[in-house]
């Protein structure tokens, strides 16, 4: 363990720590963010509360509140004390910004260092960080905590394969750092180039920022010979380091002394006891650049009960299954089908009818769109119709901000539903 | 001009012969009937003897229809026809779309078909003493 102190403490002193956290962080948002203070009054609630449970009685944060907040709108500090900012992944149109304290990212730091412990590392192992740098949290903070470890650090960020590879060979890497289908991309790209991953240093990963199968797991410790380490955050709470699976590879330790994990009734919207299965719902505890409470992730899962041999005290969390609204992540990024809908009504010559379907390549995720062309305004020529494509294509692909295929379809060939239409056809799994 | 029916289609198999088995169902006689095509589409274009009628029925057929306008002229059906017409085209810098041409069995003549985005097209080729075919010769006014 990296901070003993808290990671084993015992559960009384936990909840102690965690309750006059909270306290803390009530009062602060209360004090400095306007849309708290709108929403503690609306509800009738005060940041005094006497315990854990009566935060159940406050009001959600949700991604809108986030972007109407865009840029700095939830910030609870002045823009002085804000040393870094980073923004969700995903698109354009949903952006939303978060900053971090000197004090934030001193934490962070940390919580990655805890991360890297439970993958088994030390002061004297090369950390691959092949998360991307920049406005994406997964690049510096992997970076941040690999450093506090005191780890070589190796900022190579993501993209050019086969230079990922010949660095882990010649650098020696003994931990990566990347989203899990990555991580396969590279050992196929090992392969091609004729060099046995077994035969190098590698011994763990750390891999996030998209759901992933027990079977996929699998499969990449076979094809990489290392342990896999499933690691989870997001931007609005932090970015990674919010909770990380230990040696024992069951479930999520979440770190509780920083946030506050209730499950949720995706429905009734009530917390359920541990071991049922909802909503993941955060509060950060030590946040001071943008504090969030009760954001609604829209991830499912669950608590797992009891111990884990580790002897970390924190509970954890069942690796996510899903997803409570249409978001999917396809090779690490948030995208929200709803918005190509958006784009395809500003086309002419397509209808806003569209499937997107998902699969697989090799272990890169595809994503094709077939959408249908408007049924008495197409173009009678291939090189417009081919236009018309091309511009589809790119269109979606900005607003997304993931590559993708298009593929023009005959005007109510898309099967119409009641209700809810089904848009995405998952063949990935 | 000439209306012809433009239909869009996925490169998928019976596809086609739903199509035409849609117009015949309907008693639409096709006078000529060409598909362009890319690996994942085409367009098929006909030129028929009721083109609003055969738009109607395939469209209740669920098939994507739009009439183009075309230009038709009638040639010898003998070598250099086609190319007679190709440069008057070419001379006035009229920039031809798509084309392809039929030949009645039994006839003397050859119909080119062009499809063109220029207005002096029609006046163009008759200026040249070219036949440039009315739609009533090819097919009812429907």
């Amino acid at each position: 363990m990296y901070q003993p102190e808290f990671e084993a403490m015992p559960t009384e002193e936990l909840r102690g720590l965690q309750l006059d956290r909270l306290r803390t962080v009530l009062r602060r948002v209360y004090d400095n963010v306007p849309l708290y203070r709108d929403k503690f009054d609306a509800a009738g609630v005060s940041p005094e509360i006497g315990s854990l449970e009566d935060l159940s009685a406050f009001p959600f944060t949700v991604k809108n509140d986030m972007r109407s907040a865009y840029p700095y709108g939830m910030f609870a500090v002045p823009l002085k004390e804000i040393v870094r900012v980073h923004s969700s992944s995903g698109t354009t149109g949903q952006i939303t910004v978060v900053g971090y304290t000197k004090g934030d990212i001193e934490r962070w730091s940390d919580l990655m260092a805890r991360t890297l412990v439970c993958a088994g590392a030390t002061d004297e192992d090369v950390v691959q960080v092949t998360y991307g740098y920049g406005l994406f949290t997964g690049g510096l903070g992997a970076h941040y905590g690999s450093e506090r470890l005191g780890a070589v650090t190796i900022p190579i960020s993501g993209g050019n394969t086969k230079r990922q590879v010949q660095v882990m060979k010649d650098f020696g890497t003994t931990i990566l750092a990347c989203t899990p289908s990555y991580a396969l991309l590279i050992a196929e790209t090992a392969q091609e180039m004729g060099i046995d991953l077994h035969e190098l240093p590698l011994k763990a990963g750390i891999f996030g920022a998209e759901p992933w199968s027990e079977n996929m797991r699998l499969q990449v410790e076979e094809i990489l010979g290392c342990k896999a380490i499933d690691i989870y955050g997001l931007s609005e709470i932090i970015g990674p380091g919010v909770a990380s699976e230990c040696s024992e590879q069951h479930g999520l330790h979440v770190n509780e002394d920083h946030f506050l994990i209730e499950i949720v009734d995706p429905e009734t919207l009530q917390p359920v006891p541990d071991g049922e299965t909802g909503e993941v719902v955060f509060t950060t505890l030590t946040k001071e650049g943008i504090p969030v409470i009760r954001y609604r992730t829209r991830d499912i899962s669950r608590i797992i009960p009891g111990e884990c041999p580790c002897g970390r005290g924190f509970r954890r969390m069942e690796r996510v299954t899903g997803r409570s609204d249409d978001m999917l992540i396809i090779r690490g990024v948030n995208v929200f089908p709803s918005q190509i809908e958006q784009v395809l009504a500003g086309i002419p010559g397509v209808a806003p009818h569209y499937q997107v379907i998902l699969d697989k390549r090799g272990s890169m995720d595809t994503v094709e769109v077939h959408v249908e062309v408007a049924p008495d305004m197409f173009f009678d020529e291939i090189r417009e119709l081919e236009a018309l494509q091309n511009r589809v294509r790119g269109e979606i692909q900005s607003a997304l901000a993931v590559s993708i295929a298009v593929k023009l379809v005959e005007p109510k060939s898309i099967e119409r539903s009641q209700g809810k239409a089904k848009r995405v056809i998952d063949k990935r799994s | 001009m000439i209306e012809q029916l433009s239909v869009f289609i996925e490169n998928k198999a019976g596809r086609l012969a739903e199509l035409t088995r849609t117009l015949s169902g309907a008693g639409v006689n096709m006078r000529a009937l060409i598909l362009a095509d890319t690996a994942e589409f085409g367009v098929v274009r006909i030129i028929c003897d009721r083109p609003h009628d055969a738009k109607r029925v395939l469209e209740e057929n669920g098939f994507g229809v739009s009439i183009t306008q075309v230009i038709a002229v009638q040639v010898p059906d003998a070598p250099g026809g086609l190319a007679e017409v190709l440069e008057v085209f070419g001379k006035e810098e009229i920039n031809v779309e798509y084309a392809y041409c039929f030949v009645e069995p039994g006839s003397e003549y050859a119909v080119d078909i062009f499809k063109v985005d220029d207005e002096r097209a029609t006046a163009v080729l008759q200026n040249a003493g070219l036949k440039v075919v009315p739609s009533e010769q090819l097919y009812a006014r429907d």
